[in-house]
C-alpha cells in the first residue's frame, strides 16, 4: 500500500517534468470593425504565411471564431508558441438594414445579420477557454462603450490577462491617449495592424501577458 | 409650407421610461433578471436601473438579446450603459466602495440605462455623462 503511494508521487511528479506545455491560447476581442482580424493576420501572416480570416468594411465580416493553431512567434531571441483564436466582433444590437448601406442586397444583408448575432453568441462562449486575451479598439471611436466594459469586466472576473490595443493610429482622428485615460489599470499598445506600426512593442506586451497567464 | 416641413422634421416620436429600483431585482436569479429586463425592452421601455448588472449577467444580457433578434418581430438589439461610482475613484476608496457594495448586495450608485435599439439611436457615454440619442 506504502510501496502503490510512492510510486504514484513519483508518477506524478515526472509526468509533471516532461509533459509538454500546452500552445498559449490568444483570444482577440473587441467591437466591430476594430481590426481584430487585421492584426491576426499581420501575426499569422509573419510567422506562418497565412493569413486567419478575410476583412472588410462591412462590419461583421468575421461571424464564426476563427483558428490558427501552432503559431509560433519569435522576438528578440525568445519564442512561443500560440494558437491564435479570432472572435467576431460584439454589438448589442445588429440591424439587417445597416448592411444595406454597404450595397449588400436585403437577402443576403438578412443571412449576415442572423449569422452576426449567433457569432456574437459564440464569441462570448469562448471567453471562458482563453488564457490571455487582447482586446481590440479602434482608436478613432469613443473607448467608453459598455460592450468593452462588460468583455474587460467578465475577463477580470474570470482572471484571465488583459492587453488592450489601440488600433487605427495611422489616422488623423485616432487616439491612444483617449483609450488609456479609459482603461488605466490596463496596458494599452497604440498601434495600427494595417500598416504593421509598432508591432515590436505590442509582442513585448504579448511575451509579458503570457508569463501571467494560468 | 416650409416652416411645416422643418416641424415634422424635428418631431420627436414618444417614449416611455421605467425606473427600476435596485430592490425590485436584488433577490431575483440572474435568468430572472435577464427576463425581467428583456420583457420590459419588448413593451418598448427605455430601463432606467438603480445599481447594475454583474459582468456575467451583463453578457448574459447581450447574449440572451442577440438570440432574440429574428424572433421578436422588428427587435434589433438594445443599447447598454453604466455609469459607476468606481470611475475616478483611487485605489483605497475602490476597495472601501467594494467593503460597501458587498454590504448593501451590489453597486447601488451605479446607474444602468438599458433601451431598445429600435427607439434608442445610441448612448454616448464619457466618464461624468450619458447622452441618449433617439431615433427619430
Amino acid at each position: 500500500m506504502a510501496m502503490k503511494k510512492v510510486t504514484d508521487f513519483l508518477k506524478k511528479v515526472f509526468s509533471g517534468f516532461f509533459k509538454n506545455k500546452k500552445d498559449i491560447k490568444l483570444g482577440f476581442y473587441g467591437p466591430p470593425n476594430a481590426g481584430k482580424t487585421s492584426l491576426a493576420n499581420r501575426i499569422c501572416k509573419d510567422f506562418t504565411g497565412e493569413e486567419i480570416g478575410s476583412v472588410s468594411k462591412v462590419p461583421h465580416e468575421t461571424r464564426n471564431v476563427q483558428f490558427k493553431e501552432k503559431v509560433e512567434i519569435s522576438y528578440k531571441g525568445k519564442s512561443m508558441t500560440f494558437k491564435m483564436i479570432d472572435t467576431p466582433g460584439i454589438a448589442t444590437r445588429v440591424d439587417y438594414e445597416d448592411f444595406l448601406k454597404y450595397k449588400v442586397n436585403k437577402k443576403e444583408a438578412k443571412a449576415r445579420a442572423k449569422e452576426a448575432t449567433q457569432g456574437i453568441i459564440e464569441s462570448i462562449k469562448w471567453l471562458d477557454d482563453m488564457d490571455i486575451v487582447v482586446i481590440v479598439l479602434d482608436a478613432t471611436e469613443n473607448p467608453y462603450n459598455q460592450v468593452n466594459m462588460t468583455i474587460i469586466g467578465n475577463l477580470v472576473a474570470r482572471e484571465i490577462p488583459v492587453l488592450i490595443v489601440a488600433n487605427k493610429s495611422d489616422l488623423r482622428k485616432a487616439s491612444t491617449k483617449k483609450i488609456e485615460e479609459a482603461f488605466p489599470e490596463y496596458k494599452v499598445v497604440g498601434m495600427s495592424a494595417k500598416y504593421g506600426k509598432n508591432l515590436d512593442e505590442f509582442y513585448e506586451e504579448v511575451f509579458k501577458l503570457s508569463k501571467k497567464s494560468k | 409650407m416650409g416652416k411645416k416641413n422643418d416641424l415634422k422634421q424635428h418631431k420627436i416620436k414618444g417614449f416611455s421610461i421605467r425606473f427600476i429600483p435596485y430592490s425590485e431585482i436584488k433577490y431575483l436569479t440572474s435568468t430572472e433578471r435577464i427576463k425581467k429586463i428583456l420583457d420590459i425592452i419588448f413593451q418598448n421601455y427605455i430601463i432606467i436601473l438603480q445599481g447594475r448588472l454583474r459582468s456575467e449577467e451583463e453578457t448574459r444580457l447581450i447574449e440572451d438579446t442577440m438570440a432574440m433578434i429574428g424572433h421578436v418581430k422588428s427587435f434589433k438589439g438594445i443599447e447598454l450603459a453604466v455609469i459607476g461610482t468606481e470611475e475616478r475613484m483611487g485605489t483605497i476608496d475602490k476597495w472601501k466602495n467594494k467593503i460597501v457594495m458587498s454590504l448593501a448586495g451590489g453597486d447601488l450608485g451605479a446607474v444602468t440605462i438599458i433601451g431598445p435599439a429600435s427607439i434608442v439611436k445610441e448612448i454616448k457615454r464619457d466618464p461624468k455623462k450619458i447622452e441618449l440619442m433617439l431615433n427619430k
